[in-house]
This record gives C-alpha cells, sequence and structure tokens, in this order.
C-alpha cells in the first residue's frame, strides 16, 4: 500500500494542480474552458467529466500499450476516448439533464480536448497503469480548479450569485450597486483567464527566486 | 438561396468559431505566429470542414437517424463515428498535400495531422447535429439539406481563417513592444484575443 503513494506518485498526482498546469502552464484544452464558465455549476461539472475521462483513458492506455501498433495508434486512443465521452454524456443526460442541456456541444467536443491527448502520447504510452491513472486524475483536476476559478469570478461579478444562490444583498443594488453584464459575455472569459495565467506565472517565478 | 446565404455569412461573422465558441483554440494560439503559416492552416482547416460536414450530415440524416437506412437509432454512436470520418479525411487531405504540394507540407509540419483533434472540426459537425432539428422557417441558423451543410462548414473555415490570419499579423507587431514579463507569451495573447472578441460582439446584433 505505501509503495501506491510513494513520493514519486504523489509528485505525479500534484504537480499537475499547481507548477505543471494543464490550461496555464502547458496550455492544454483551452478550447472547451472558456465557453463552459460562464457559471460555476457547468464549470463543476464539465471539469469533474474531464477528470474522470482523463483518468480512465490513460488507465486504459495504459494497459493495453503494448499491443498497440505504433502506426495506428491515435486511432485506437480516439476511439478509446470517443466511448468513455459517450457514457459520460449519457450518464449526464439522465442524471443532469439541465446541465448538459447547458454544456451543449461542449461534453462531444471533450473528445478533441487536447489535454487528453497530449497526456495519452506524453505519459500513458510509457508508464505503468497506476501511475497513469494519478496522472490522468491529476491533470483532470488541474484543469477543473482553473474551469472553476474562472467560473466563479464570471458569476460572482456578472450575476452577483453563486452556484445559482444570490449572495450579492439587495440592499447592495438599492445603494446603487449593478451587476456587471459584461462579465457573462464570451470575451470576458479570454481576458479573465489572460489575467489568471499571468498571476499564476507572477506567483511562482517569486516563489522560485526565494 | 437567401437561407444558403444568410447561413453563410452568419457563420463567418456572428457564429465565427473561435470569437463566439472558442473552437479549435490550442492550434489557434500555437500557429498564429506568422502570417503565411496562418493563412495555409486556414486553408487546411477550411477544406477539412467543408468535406467532412456534408459527409458527416449524410450519415447523420441518412445512417444514423431513425428513419435513416436501417431503420433503428444508432445516434448514441454519432461521435464515434464523426471521429473516425474526421480522423481518416484528414489523413486523406496529408497525403494528398504531400503528394502534391511538398513545400506547403513541410511549412504545416506537425499541424496537419493535429487538425484531427482541432477542436473546429469536431464542433462544426456536432452543432450541425443540433441544427438538424431547426425549423428553416423561423431559424436562420437550420441546416436542412445537404447544400445548408456545406455553406456552413464553408462560412465557418473561412471566419476561423479570418480570425488566425488577424491574429497572426497582431502578433507580429507585438513582438516589438514592451509586455510585463509574466504576461508575456500566452497571457497577452489571451487578452489580445478578448479585445478581438469585444469586436466582433458587435456583428452579434446583426439580423441576416
Amino acid at each position: 500500500m505505501s509503495k501506491l503513494f510513494s513520493k514519486e506518485n504523489r509528485a505525479v498526482f500534484s504537480a499537475p494542480l499547481n507548477l505543471d498546469n494543464p490550461i496555464a502552464v502547458q496550455v492544454l484544452g483551452i478550447c472547451s474552458a472558456l465557453a463552459v464558465t460562464s457559471q460555476m455549476q457547468p464549470a463543476i461539472v464539465m471539469g469533474l467529466s474531464v477528470a474522470v475521462i482523463t483518468a480512465f483513458s490513460n488507465l486504459i492506455i495504459s494497459l493495453i500499450r503494448k499491443t498497440i501498433p505504433n502506426r495506428i495508434r491515435i486511432i485506437v486512443q480516439l476511439v478509446v476516448v470517443a466511448a468513455l465521452v459517450t457514457i459520460v454524456s449519457m450518464v449526464l443526460k439522465a442524471f443532469a439533464y439541465d446541465v448538459s442541456v447547458q454544456l451543449s456541444v461542449y461534453v462531444g467536443l471533450i473528445i478533441t480536448n487536447c489535454i487528453l491527448m497530449g497526456r495519452l502520447e506524453a505519459f500513458a504510452m510509457m508508464n505503468g497503469p497506476w501511475e497513469s491513472f494519478l496522472d490522468g486524475l491529476g491533470n483532470g483536476l488541474g484543469y477543473a480548479l482553473v474551469l472553476v476559478v474562472v467560473g466563479t469570478v464570471r458569476e460572482l461579478l456578472g450575476n452577483g450569485s453563486l452556484l445559482g444562490f444570490q449572495v450579492i444583498p439587495q440592499s447592495f443594488y438599492d445603494m446603487g450597486y449593478m451587476n456587471n453584464g459584461m462579465m457573462t459575455m464570451p470575451a470576458m472569459a479570454l481576458i479573465l483567464l489572460g489575467c489568471v495565467i499571468w498571476v499564476h506565472r507572477a506567483y511562482n517565478e517569486k516563489k522560485e527566486k526565494k | 438561396m437567401e437561407h444558403f446565404l444568410s447561413l453563410f455569412v452568419r457563420s463567418i461573422f456572428v457564429d465565427n468559431m473561435i470569437f463566439a465558441f472558442f473552437l479549435g483554440m490550442c492550434s489557434y494560439l500555437a500557429v498564429s505566429k506568422n502570417v503565411k503559416t496562418a493563412f495555409g492552416l486556414g486553408i487546411a482547416v477550411t477544406f477539412v470542414l467543408v468535406v467532412t460536414v456534408p459527409v458527416d450530415y449524410l450519415l447523420q440524416t441518412k445512417v444514423l437517424a431513425e428513419d435513416g437506412i436501417l431503420g433503428i437509432d444508432l445516434t448514441y454512436l454519432s461521435f464515434i463515428l464523426f471521429i473516425a470520418v474526421i480522423a481518416g479525411i484528414t489523413q486523406l487531405v496529408e497525403m494528398v498535400v504531400e503528394r502534391f504540394s511538398p513545400s506547403l507540407y513541410a511549412a504545416l509540419g506537425i499541424f496537419l495531422p493535429l487538425i484531427a483533434v482541432n477542436c473546429a472540426i469536431m464542433g462544426a459537425s456536432l452543432f450541425m447535429q443540433q441544427r438538424i432539428s431547426m425549423d428553416p422557417a423561423t431559424s436562420t441558423q437550420a441546416i436542412s439539406n445537404v447544400w445548408d451543410s456545406i455553406a456552413y462548414a464553408l462560412g465557418s473555415g473561412i471566419g476561423w481563417m479570418l480570425a488566425i490570419v488577424s491574429l497572426a499579423a497582431i502578433r507580429e507587431k507585438m513582438a516589438y513592444t514592451n509586455v510585463p514579463k509574466p504576461l508575456q507569451g500566452l497571457g497577452i495573447t489571451f487578452i489580445t484575443v478578448g479585445l478581438m472578441a469585444m469586436a466582433f460582439m458587435c456583428f452579434s446584433g446583426l439580423s441576416i
């Protein structure tokens, strides 16, 4: 049991959460990161779906990596991912229909999310199943983290609510406070993500200097 | 004919793949350092879109749908089938480009096979799947026959090309500016794209 959670394995899991974050550092999977973050709930659901899919596709590919011929590996990877995405999309439709309508095509687009192909190519094709599973889970959660940060800021400033509950009290509005409608527009997602990357890099640079 | 044209113009400006839906962001950010390569990739993406979307349209309506030739509802297979069509056609395009234009093949390098995992291509097919059920009499977004799907694919491709070429032109100039260090590279590019998306938002009020 102690071997399963050795220091290397913990590093494999925790590096993508901060220092090696898939969005802020590796620049993978931006496509869907922006479109689903106008509110917190879809951002959380999307982040968790991606985490589940990266973890299990990494696990499956790593289990069969020795039997895949090198020439057709991309197709094999795509088929595994597409099958997993189909399952997740059906589960979402069955248990969280409202959110799956909100996410619309972006659930299907997890197939072409660069994080998946990136991790499969760079990690799962060369490492054992357990490490690959941890790596996939870590990267998926690192992705979810950025999504939730951007989603929180956009929902708080754009609608004055969090997860659909009103958090900015009515008295503020009576004093003349207004929701920033700009925040719910797609353009602000890009600018906010730019700022997240800015803060992330500035913070890590300071830490390295110390 | 009118519907055909409005669908085409709408998919370039209002439903722009980059500025309205953020699709194809990965290669958009990676290949936009130089106008010439950006233009080549734009052409390749447009071509793959124009081929795959009508093929996927025919598969969706004639094979997978309940009233298709098989007679059973197989729409849950659409993800796997669409990605297989896209991967196959990208392979074909790669072989054709390699045979007839080795210079463009060398310039695009790794990004040519990567078109297969470009979200813009898969996204166009998935949006097309959604729009089949819309009523063409009331919505300008509806796709009701194979010609509509070609117009939609061509418009989306040109819109994507417009976005990547203009960002590449801006980034060529931006190489000479003095940007705060942590913001350099990716950060400032995101903010630039955000400002461009804001400019494109003024098309959203357009009624065509």
